[in-house]
Order: C-alpha cells, then structure tokens, then sequence
C-alpha cells in the first residue's frame, strides 16, 4: 500500500526553490503593504535598499556583513541538524567577539599579527565550545530543554562581556566603557583589489566544507540520524551524550568564531552594551535553506544586502531601523505557512485544513446527502 | 442484504473513506441488525479500522452514508457517536489507570456535579447485565485486563447503547478470558444490541459471530448471512470465509499448491488451533549462546524493567517469551542488545561476559535485534532504504573509505538485500518512510539477520503486518534458527509463539514467571495459565 513517492530531482528542486522564495517575496509585499499604511513609501524603500545595499562600492560592505552572518548560519545548522535547538547564538557570538577586541590588543603587542590572529581564533572557538557545555550536559544527561538552558546561559554571557568590556579590557585611554582600537595594520587584510576583508573567504569555505561533512561523511549521517529520531540513533549504537555535547560546542565555537572574525574584519573594538544579534535574523534564513550550508549563503546575501542598504534606507523613509526584523518576522511566518501547505499538498491533501475545508463543504455536502439517502 | 422490519438497522451505504495513497474503505456497504453479533474479518490492512472509526465518529467518509432506523445520521464527532448509542471498545486500553473504575465511567458525563449515586446504580446494571462482578471503588491499575475490557464495554454501553463495538477484543487476552468475553457477548445479544465484533482470526467469527462480513483491501468482499453460517459446518463456513478472505491469491496458486496454500491460508487467519511448526532439537547437545544470569535492567524512560531475568538460548533454538504488551518485553530484549545498562546481573554470549559491551560491539559479535518500533527506532523514515540497510555498519569498509560514503558500495549491498529478502521499493533511493509496513520490516530482517548473525532478539515480529508478510517473516526465523542461529522471540501472539518456539517462558512485570516446553498439545493452556496466575492474581 506505498505510494510511488519518487520525484526526479529537477521537480525536488522546483518545490525547494518555490517554497524557499515565495515566503521572502510575500514577506516583502505585506512589509511593503505595512509601510503604505505608516504612511511611507515601500517603493522608495526597496530603492533605497537595492541603492545603498548594492551599487557603486556597497556590495563590499554586504560582503563584508555577509562573513560573520555565513559563520553564524553555519553554526546553527551544525546543531539544527542533529535537533538541538541551540538558542544562545547572542551570547556564544558577544564571547568570541570579546576575545577578539579584548585579548587582540593584548597578543598583538607581544606577537606577530597573524599568530596573534589564529591564537585568537582558538580561543574564541574554545571559550563558545566551553560555554555551551552546560546546556549541553543538562541536555545529555536530564533530558533538559535545550532551548531555555542555551537561552538562559546566552543572558548571563551577555552581561559577562559587558561586565569584561567595562573592567579588565575597557581602554584607559577613552571614558566611554569601551575596548581599544585594533590598529588597521593587525586586522584581517582585504582580498586584493576590493575592500571585503578575508573573514568572508573563511566563511564560504566554512560553509562548504560543512556541507561536505554533513552530506557526504559518516559523521554526517550519524548526525542525520540523531537528528531524525534519538530512539534509532540509541538502536544503531550511537552515543547520544558525546553526540549532545559535541554537536553543541562545534556550534557554538563557530558562533564565537564568528564574533571574533566580526570584530577583526570589521569594527576593530567592542562598546559595551553593543549586540547585533546577528542569530536572530539567521535563524529564519537557515529554516529557508532547509539546513544545508550552502543553501545558507543566497539567503544570507539576501539579507545582507537589506540589511546593509536597509539601515540608510529606512531613515530615508521615515523608518525605525527596526522594521528590518519586522520583515524578517514576515519571513518566518510566511514560511510556517508555506511549510503546511506544502507539506499537505506533498501529502495529496486539500490546501485548507481540514476543519476550515468541512465548515466551507458543509451546505453542498447536506445537499448531496439529501439526495443520496 | 436482508433487513427485517422489526427490529432496527444500522446501514452503512457505499462508504469511501481515501487516505494518501491508500483506500481504506471503497464502497463498503453493510447492515448491522440488532440482537446479533457481526464478524467483520479481514487481515490487517484491510479497513476494518477505518470503518469503525467512522462509526465511532473520529473520521468522517469522503462519501456514503450512515443511517439508522432508515434515517440518514451525521456523525460528525465521537460525542454524536455516543449520543446515538454507538459504543466502541478499542483494541488498546483508554482507561485511566490512576482513577478508579467509577470515574473512569464518568469521564464522559457533562453535568456539573458528580452524581456517584447514579452511577453505582448504572454500574450494577450493566454489571448484571455482562454477568461480571466490577468494584467501582477499584482503582483500574489493579485489574486485570480481562476485567479491564469489561470496564471498557461498561463505558462503552454507559448510555444506553444500540451498538456495541468491539475492535479485536481478544488480542491481549489468555484462552481463559476469552471465554469470559464470549459469555459477556451473548448477554449483550440476548438485550437486543447489535455487536460488531472485529477479528482477524476466523475461529472466533466462526464462535462468536452469527453474520459475517469479509473485507479485503478496503472493499466487502464477502458476506455470510445469518441462515447460511447456521446451515454451514465449520468446515464449510470456514473455506467460505478464506475463498472471500484470500480470493484471487488461492485461485492464482493452482494445482496441487491450491491444497496447500489454502491450508496454509487456514493456519494463518487462525482457522485452527496452532500448532508447532519447527523441527524438534536436542537440547543437551547444542552449545549455549546466550545466557542471563540474574539481571536486572536500569533504563531512563518510565516502562517496565527486567527484573532477575536468568535464562539460556541455545545454538539453533527459538525461545519463546510470552505476555502481555508492556511487561517488560522492551527492557529485556533492549538489554540483549545493549541499549539498555544491566542494573545486575551478567549477560554471557558464547560464554564470554558482555555485560558491559556496547551496542555496535555486540552487533560484530554477532547480536542483532528486529525492535518493535521498526518506523521510528528500526529505520529513520526520511532515509533511503539503501542507508537504511547499511545503517548499523557507519563508517565500516566498503561503504565508508576514509570517512566518506561509497555510493557504489552502499547500492550494490542494497540491491542484493532487496533481491534476497523481497523488499517490494521503488528503487533503492526511495524513502524508508514510504514504504508498507512488510516491507519495513524485511529492511529490518535483510539488515539484522545477515553478515554474521549469531543470536537475533525479535520483538512482535509480526505485528500489524499482512498475513503473507507474516508467513514470510515465520519462515525467515525458522530457516534462520534451522542455520544454527538463535532467536529470543518476543510476542503477545500466542499462537505465533506456538508455532515457531522450542520452548516458552512467560513474562510479567518484568520477571520471568514459568517456562513451558513446547512439546505437543496443553502448551496454550500451560502458558495461560501462567499469564492468568501471574496477572489475575488469584483467580
């Protein structure tokens, strides 16, 4: 009683495109829809963002935005893969950036510039790894929900930065609570001819190499199945603790790393009470790519550009900075709703569920009874 | 159909009810009059469920019509189901087992205040009436499940009924308590209810039933009124039963196969009383395999441990253990495996102690297990069947080098797996999820019974699947044990047990409670007894 469920993979990756794109391109029509009714307009807007975000020498900025954002996709899906919700992506991405802006000044002065670099890259990686080691135990061991525990311990990161940037690595030098400057010349370099520094390459290549392991090694597939059902992972011999930790701390490292490579790339020194909360944006992104590294970067670049034009564009139209996450907020929920349909009509089922679909039949369905009976 | 004009009908007219890819009911038609009891038999599959489910008011047709007394009814939620008198008793218990049994009745009551008083009063009547002793003041734990499913039909007929059902009622009961089920039916009868009474085995339609409907594939295939089951002997009765049961495969086989398969086709739609099929073995002269001594299992979750299990499984022997579900089944075969930590105890296999040898060690050594779960813990639905059945061997020459997957390697295995064992799929990249139940479970026994199995821990190896499925997977154990590999069979299917064991031994609440060798006639009976000592208490 199967179903010949087979696709050929040209139709698989039609229905992946479509229910990837239509929820950003009815996400930006009702953003546009919203701002009519604020009394803005959405035209200006996206010309804004297409204007700030991609001509003349401003997709170098997306790039350049596009390295930690990759970092951060990548990061999540390590651990989205295997199931775990790792929710503290905030705090994980302040630790390593702390490294980088609070150790960096430090390990410059007594080292060469690009030791000092790859020291600062371990120990961002490590410091995020070591954080996340409690959510992950509590997880392993007491069956503890992953999402409150990482969500909790992201909190309390926030504050030990903060706490860090105003004390041990504040620079005597300003009043503001804030780290010193990297010099220029001790940054990561740009990729010649351009003005994107190297922490994008890292990115892309993180993100490849991630979808080579996911899809193509053992390890992959042990964390497929872990993520698919723990109970068959338990049959195979899998073991789920090690699994739990492991997967927690390569995501939250890549998290951290990420924050460093922001800092060294990028802004060169840390404020405190400064958070991007790239995650938050990412996290959607990575559900539309269906977990897939390089699925990721499109995605990523998309909101990169609108984030990077979006800024500018918005005070042009009379915006909050903040209807940026608004629109992401309209990603995310347009994508739950293409999910279900999707999934029903995989299913060969109506569009409507199934209460709304009785209710609309109701008077033609008595009908036919009346006339059957 | 006949219908007669004094006593009342329930109709059920062209009923089609259309899952995804499959038709449950197509164009089922039937009449169910009161004061008899209806068989519906038919093997898994085939839309007994679905039916009444729909009469039950938890699915609704896609077409067709429900009518009683000759007028149309919607049955639109299991509250109108309930309304109307229709009454069903699920194969699985729906008790509360911390309440009482008094509350569990009045779960379904809608006043505002409990009226106790009443209900005590509604409990000794229908009491009275399936000729049973319920305390309403016992909490439902504590009763057996005979006296469980008594509690059920009591809350099923709480409102007056006019139909009771019954989904396969005796699947979880010992021979002795069956018979009490059979003399609680005719009461009910004898009140002017009508009965559905679904079953797959054919000697109990033939028992207790005094129509009986036949449904294959979703369609009625057949149907036995009340005059000609009267006028049939059992003989008869029963070839009438397996030509609509079984229809096109006996014709199909022909010949002198004919003779066999619809013997074979009687074994198993249970026509008759099992018997062992499996040659006899000389116990002192094979080597021991696999033995217990004294263990104890130590797991997360909430299901019931093994407690104190010793036993011993020879090379080329079936044991067999028998009880009823949630005894304890999962803990000892999980601790044969090694998913689950022995508290106490060792497990020696070939005489070695692998009480502390993880999953993937045992599974070199030879140590295998069909689980229970074969969609969620057997296969991972979302992967091919081609990983599926290579799944326990990651990372292991010649399908991972280096760390990376031989797709060449992992296909070619697949396709001789899937050739060998019959696993009716696509092609080896089709989704595990997608296929039937049958074929899941031939990914599970092509997987765990190759490359060197010694020793395989079968948990309800048949359970849910069709009968040719069934037959299939009997033989496969049988052939296997005939190969000097050992099974610990694990059922609540008596018969099955019967059939395919050297020796029995019963399990409950975690312990094993008697051992019966499985030599000749009395075997049932000796396992039931230990079943109903065990837990029935005195009784």
């Amino acid at each position: 009683m199967t179903i010949p469920n087979e696709t050929t993979t040209a139709q698989r990756f039609a229905t992946g495109f479509v229910r990837s794109v239509v929820p950003v391109l009815l996400a930006l029509i009702v953003a546009g829809l919203i701002m009519l009714a604020m009394g803005s307009s959405p035209l200006d807007f996206f010309a804004g963002v297409w204007k700030y975000g991609i001509t003349g020498t401003n997709w170098q900025r997306s790039l350049s935005l596009m390295a930690p954002l990759v970092i951060v996709a990548v990061g999540l899906i390590v651990a989205f893969r295997g199931q775990l919700w790792n929710l503290g992506y905030n705090g994980q991405y302040l630790l390593g950036a702390v490294v980088a802006s609070g150790l960096g000044p430090i390990l410059y002065g007594v080292m060469p510039a690009f030791l000092a670099t790859i020291v600062v890259f371990i120990v961002a990686v490590l410091v995020g790894a070591v954080w996340s080691l409690i959510p992950a135990i509590l997880k392993a061991r007491y069956g503890t929900n992953e999402i409150i525990t990482s969500l909790v311990m992201s909190f309390i990161a926030v504050g030990v930065v903060n706490l860090l940037i105003k004390g041990v690595f504040k620079d005597p030098g300003t009043s503001t609570p804030q780290t010193a400057v990297i010099s220029d010349d001790d940054l990561l370099p740009y990729i010649p001819g351009t003005e994107i520094h190297i922490g994008f390459i890292i990115a892309i290549v993180l993100a490849v190499v991630a979808q080579y392991v996911l899809s193509r090694t053992s390890f992959g597939l042990r964390v497929d199945i872990f993520g698919a059902s723990p109970k068959a992972a338990r049959h195979v011999g899998l073991n789920s603790t090690w699994m739990v930790i492991l997967l927690f701390a390569l995501s939250s490292g890549l998290i951290a790393l990420a924050g460093s490579v922001d800092i060294l790339g990028q802004f060169a020194y840390q404020r405190a009470d400064w958070d991007p909360r790239y995650g938050d944006a990412v996290m959607p992104l990575v559900f539309l790519a269906r977990f897939r590294p390089v699925a990721a970067i499109p995605f990523v670049a998309f909101y990169a550009v609108l984030a990077t034009g979006g800024t500018l564009a918005a005070q042009q139209a009379g915006l909050n900075v903040d209807f940026l996450l608004v629109i992401v907020g309209l990603i995310l929920l347009f994508m739950t709703v293409t999910e279900y349909i999707g999934e029903r009509r995989r299913l060969g089922q109506s569009y409507l569920p199934p209460g709304l679909r009785r209710t609309v039949l109701q008077p033609f369905r008595k009908a036919t009874e009346r006339t059957s009976a | 159909m006949t219908t007669t004009a004094t006593s009342e009908v329930i109709s059920l007219r062209g009923i089609t009810k259309a899952f995804p890819g499959v038709i449950a009911n197509d164009d089922v038609s039937l009449d169910i009059l009161s004061g008899q009891v209806h068989c519906l038999l038919g093997e898994n599959g085939a839309g007994k469920s679905t039916l009444i489910s729909i009469l039950a008011g938890m699915q609704q047709p896609d077409s067709g019509s429900v009518s009683i007394g000759g007028s149309v009814v919607d049955i639109s939620s299991p509250k109108v189901a309930v309304d109307l008198g229709i009454g069903v008793v699920h194969q699985h218990s729906t008790l509360v087992p911390a309440f009482t049994v008094l509350e569990n009745l009045m779960l379904g009551e809608s006043g505002v205040m409990l009226d106790k008083k009443r209900a005590t009063e509604r409990l000794g009547e229908l009491a009275d009436l399936l000729g049973v002793e319920i305390d309403p003041h016992a909490l439902t734990a504590d009763l057996g499940l005979g006296q469980q499913q008594q509690v059920e039909i009591a809350k099923a007929m709480w409102k007056g009924s006019r139909l009771l059902v019954l989904d396969e009622p005796t699947s979880m009961l010992t021979p002795q308590a069956i018979e009490h089920l059979g003399e609680s039916i005719e009461r009910v009868k004898e009140r002017g209810l009508a009965v559905v009474l679904i079953t797959h085995k054919l000697r109990e339609a033939y028992a207790m039933g005094d129509c009986v409907t036949i449904l294959r594939a979703g369609r009625n295939v057949g149907h036995i009124s009340v005059e000609e089951l009267a006028a049939y002997s059992e003989q008869q009765a029963q070839d009438a039963i397996l030509a609509a049961m079984f229809g096109d495969d006996l014709a199909a086989g022909g010949g002198a196969d004919a003779v066999s398969d619809l013997e074979e086709a009687a074994e198993l739609a249970g026509a008759t009383a099992a018997t062992r099929e499996i040659p006899a073995i000389d116990f002192d002269s094979r080597p021991v395999r696999l033995e217990l001594r004294d263990v104890s299992s130590k797991g997360g979750g909430r299901d019931i441990e093994a407690e104190g299990v010793s036993l011993t499984v020879r090379e080329g022997e079936i044991l067999g253990i028998a009880g009823i579900d949630g005894h304890g089944q999962g803990a000892l075969s999980e601790l044969v495996a090694g998913q689950r930590s022995a508290s106490s105890g060792t497990v020696l296999f070939d005489g070695d102690d692998i009480t502390r040898t993880g999953v993937r060690s045992r599974q070199q050594l030879g140590v295998r297990y069909v689980t229970d779960d074969r969609l969620h813990e057997g296969t991972v639905g979302s992967m091919s069947v081609a990983l599926n059945l290579v799944i326990k061997r990651i990372g292991q020459a010649p399908f991972w080098r280096f760390g990376r997957i031989q797709p060449k390697a992992v296909d070619t295995e697949a396709v001789r797996l899937i050739d060998e064992y019959g696993i009716r799929t696509p092609s080896p990249a089709t989704r595990a999820g997608t296929l039937s139940g049958g074929n899941i479970q031939k990914i599970l026994l092509a997987r765990e019974l190759t490359n060197g199995a010694r020793l395989v821990v079968v948990n309800k190896p048949t359970y849910g699947l069709d009968l040719k499925t069934v037959h299939l997977v009997r033989e496969l154990l049988i052939d296997f044990a005939a190969g000097g590999g050992s099974v610990l069979l694990l059922s609540t299917d008596l018969d099955e047990l019967i059939e395919l064991s050297h020796r029995i031994e019963v399990i409950s609440r975690g312990r094993l409670v008697g051992g019966v060798v499985n030599d000749g006639v009395g075997t049932a009976e000796k396992v039931g007894h230990y079943m109903t000592g065990a837990i029935e208490g005195t009784d």
